[in-house]
């Protein structure tokens, strides 16, 4: 069974990739929300919602 | 086991979809991408024998200030970072970039930079009206304020007084006819790989992705490609997005991007820019 994310702002659950890593960034394909994985340990993950700007970000 | 050419480094402070698209290619390809997190990492500057394994690293840090100094402290280990210090910086300041594009005779708007109010607005009455106040350093369309007369002008400026000094340098820029759209193209090394087309959002004047814009294929002619790796080349050489408006007066480059997010790029035109991207790194590990 793969790893798991639960959108901390509509509840649904959703696929992580294998490999995902501390930081990466997925979006919930439900409500569109944008998080950051805070730990990959076992099958469900950590995760917060991230707010993409800071003053230097940007390409 | 991988040859060393196959060995790549890759800085990122988030992993993005852009940055999971390059592990995923690297994976299909062979190549062992190292993936550093800049918030983990550390470098003893004083320390010239630190070493990394990569010969190449690729830049992806979303922080401008924190991706210019890792890139400078791996340079000083000997390590070829993709894109360099010089372009790095370059790309990152508009005044340095519309310095590098004028100096290698590439069309831009015009521009003018100004250091305190009263020289701004007597730089204005030399540009005209409308114009455009950039910040020198910033992204993603922030704080770009349209000028569309003195008083306008006079009220942006005021509030800039009361900001960081680095607002305080005044760059101001013709504002060009154009339609509602401006062409992103990747120069990646000697070729431009593909180029999209970016619409403005509803209701916005900028064309950013990043502020809700919209992404179509654009065909890339001659001239385009030309512009492109001539505005490449002018800011050092490497890998860029370079933004380019159609005005009437023919094409004009106002950007060039180095740590350039190619998502909509890839899911727009179908090019395969994270394994072309690879491609470069692998290359350049093997000059």
């Amino acid at each position: 069974m793969g790893k798991k994310v639960t959108c901390p702002e509509c509840g649904v659950e959703y696929d992580a990739p294998d490999d995902v890593m501390i930081r990466e960034i997925l979006t919930c394909p439900d409500c569109g929300l944008e998080v950051e994985i805070t730990s990959v340990e076992g099958e469900k993950l950590g995760c917060r919602k991230i707010v993409m700007e800071k003053e230097d970000w940007g390409e | 086991m991988n040859s060393l050419a196959s060995q790549i480094g890759m800085i990122c402070d988030h992993i993005r979809p852009d940055e999971r698209m390059l592990i995923d290619s690297a994976r299909n390809k062979g190549i062992d991408l190292h993936v550093y997190n800049a918030e983990d990492i550390f470098f003893e500057v004083t320390n010239p024998k630190e070493k990394f394994l990569e010969p190449v690293i690729l830049q992806r840090s979303i922080s401008y200030f924190r991706g210019l100094h890792i890139t400078a402290l791996l340079e000083s280990k000997g390590v070829k970072v993709v894109n360099s210090y010089k372009a790095a910086s370059i790309c990152g300041n508009k005044a340095l970039t519309s310095i590098a594009l004028s100096k290698h005779r590439i069309p831009t708007p015009k521009t003018l930079l100004a250091f305190t109010e009263g020289a701004a607005l007597k730089a204005l009455d030399t540009l005209g009206y409308p114009a455009i106040l950039k910040p020198v350093i910033g992204s993603w369309g922030r704080l770009i304020a349209p000028l569309k007369d003195v008083d306008s002008a006079k009220a942006i400026f005021e509030s800039r007084e009361y900001m960081f000094p680095l607002y305080q340098i005044y760059y101001l820029q013709e504002m060009i006819e154009r339609p509602q759209r401006d062409i992103r193209c990747f120069a990646i090394g000697d070729h431009a790989v593909a180029a999209i087309y970016r619409y403005s959002a509803p209701g916005d004047w900028k064309t950013n992705i990043a502020r809700g814009g919209k992404a179509e294929p654009c065909s890339i002619t001659p001239q385009i490609e030309e512009l492109a790796l001539k505005a490449a080349k002018a800011v050092g050489g490497g890998a860029f997005g370079v933004d380019i408006m159609e005005s009437d007066h023919g094409l004009l480059v106002h950007e060039v991007n180095s740590t350039t997010e190619f998502r909509s790029t890839t899911e727009t035109t179908g090019v395969d820019i994270p394994g072309i991207l690879l491609d470069y790194l692998v290359e350049t590990a093997r000059t």
